[in-house]
């Protein structure tokens, strides 16, 4: 695995990045990115989502523990969300998202949100290589490992049944 | 026809799963009637030398409280899942972590530092420290060594089924009993109790509007609170929505909010970040500085979110020192 400490780490470490986006403004500003031929760093994986309201915290959190050094989200302007107020939303639980990842020890620059209109695909391109640039800088994000799970698989026959006085014949 | 045998035991909890068992007060007689307790010992005379004498799966089903963070706990865990048929992660502490699991946003040298040097009331004027082992007459003698991170049941040993709750309701324990004296268990893996959301058995269900939103946060101690009406809707965190049901919603009914002791429901994959979801949801703010205060409010999202599943939850714990660019906590 990596190291942060060691500067060859930190010469040949690339972030991954997740990048959740909405369909009808940052995807699409993607999509202009792309077809006006901008080029920008290879890092990150988008993700379309109908609208950054959809966005779960718990999207962030399993990005993470899947080993993504960055979470991106991008949505809709104020007042220009196609639902109206999705975008508020996912402001709303991002922010308190923000406070709780930082008293994990996760870096607040780890999770960013920005408002990409679908005609801003520089934009796009700006705050990915920004991104990106932050990252290496910050290194790799280190997890605790979770211990795996050992229940019972839940595939099991319906009937469950418990021999009596089990064992001691 | 011999009766069941059944174990109890605990490990990193408080002791309350425990008064649990006990609060099945005259149901209790008829457990005792159907069963024979062959290992309790909070409760009975029992050593660790009457359960490794037992056969493999003599048990027929024992039942472990508590979160596993010494090596002792960890063993014991191992060998009790050795001679039961079925083990059942007993409360909150052993399905999810518990109150002992927040002890994961901390460093073990910040938890040893803390009681054994500077809180106030300590006089330690050696620094002693426990040790591994202890050198006594008759030789060296080992002690439990103290992890770095707690665990839940399940990812110590293979867990059978959950009875969820801190402490579980005596309604779950009693029909978890019933369903293994039946044989009417549902499939392994299961969690025995219901896989609805609290709200859904709230009796404050009809007071809470259509369109849940509110304009502060506050917290138990800032408000009267009003007996009748939906808490979340009188601007406290209550866990509810993210919360499985299965209490009858004592809290609730005693004018305190859920702090969601009883865990997520199935569909959940991480308590927190639901739960975090569902309150950051209802704050009645589109203004994007209003939201940053507003939400400061919450003192502790994480320790209040997490509060009785980090070990469970998907980042476990929290990450420590010198892991990411060399922090320091």
């Amino acid at each position: 695995m990596f190291d942060t400490h060691d500067p060859e780490t930190r010469k040949t470490f690339e972030p991954r990045i997740v990048a959740f986006f909405c369909n009808w403004c940052t995807y699409t500003a993607a999509d202009l990115a792309g077809t006006s031929r901008m080029t920008y760093e290879p890092n990150v994986r988008v993700v379309r989502l109908m609208c950054s309201g959809r966005l779960d915290p718990q999207f962030v959190l399993h990005a993470f523990r899947q080993g993504c050094d960055g979470v991106l989200i991008g949505g809709c302007h104020s007042g220009d969300c196609h639902y109206q107020e999705g975008n508020h939303k996912a402001f709303r639980r991002y922010t308190l998202l923000k406070r709780l990842l930082t008293q994990m020890g996760i870096e607040e620059e780890r999770l960013r949100l920005e408002w990409i209109s679908a005609s801003e695909g520089d934009k796009v391109r700006s705050v990915i290589n920004e991104m990106c640039e932050q990252l290496r800088r910050l290194g790799p994000l280190r997890l605790e490992r979770r211990p795996e799970l050992r229940h019972t698989s839940v595939n099991q026959p319906d009937r469950v049944t418990v021999e009596v006085g089990g064992g001691s014949q | 026809m011999s009766k069941p045998k059944v174990g109890f035991y605990w490990c990193a909890s408080c002791g309350g799963c425990e008064e649990a068992v006990v609060d099945l007060a005259e149901a209790i007689l008829d457990v005792v009637n159907a069963v024979d307790i062959v290992f309790w010992p909070v409760a009975l005379d029992f050593k660790r030398s009457d359960l490794e004498n037992m056969k493999d799966g003599e048990m027929a089903v024992c039942f472990v409280n508590g979160a596993i963070r010494t090596s002792e706990q960890e063993e014991m865990a191992e060998l009790l899942r050795s001679k039961s048929q079925l083990l059942v992660a007993f409360g909150s502490c052993s399905q999810l972590g518990g109150i002992p699991g927040m002890a994961n946003f901390f460093t073990r040298e910040s938890i040893l530092a803390k009681v054994y040097n500077d809180a106030p009331t300590v006089v330690n004027s050696e620094g002693t420290r426990p040790q591994e082992e202890t050198t006594v007459a008759e030789g060296i003698l080992p002690l439990p060594a103290f992890a770095p991170t707690v665990r839940t049941l399940d990812q110590t040993v293979e867990v059978d089924y959950y009875l969820p709750g801190c402490p579980p309701p005596v309604k779950l324990i009693a029909g978890a009993v019933t369903a293994i004296l039946e044989s009417k268990l549902p499939p392994k893996g299961s969690i025995l109790a219901p896989n609805v959301a609290l709200c859904d058995e709230c009796p404050r269900k009809e007071t809470k509007p259509d369109k849940l939103l509110v304009k502060e946060f506050k917290r138990p101690h800032q408000i009267q609170i009003d007996p009748q009406k939906c808490l979340l809707d009188q601007g406290l965190l209550c866990m509810g929505p993210a919360t499985r049901s299965g209490c009858e919603a004592a809290c609730i009914g005693g004018n305190m909010p859920c702090t969601g002791c009883l865990g997520p429901t199935d569909d959940i994959i991480d308590y927190g970040g639901k739960a975090l979801s569902a309150m950051a949801s209802i704050l009645d703010s589109n203004d994007e500085q209003e939201i940053a205060r507003l939400l400061n409010q919450i003192a502790d999202p994480a320790g209040t979110f997490y509060r009785y599943c980090l070990p469970a939850s998907l980042l476990h714990r929290s990450i420590l020192p010198a892991k990411n660019g060399g922090v320091k906590v």
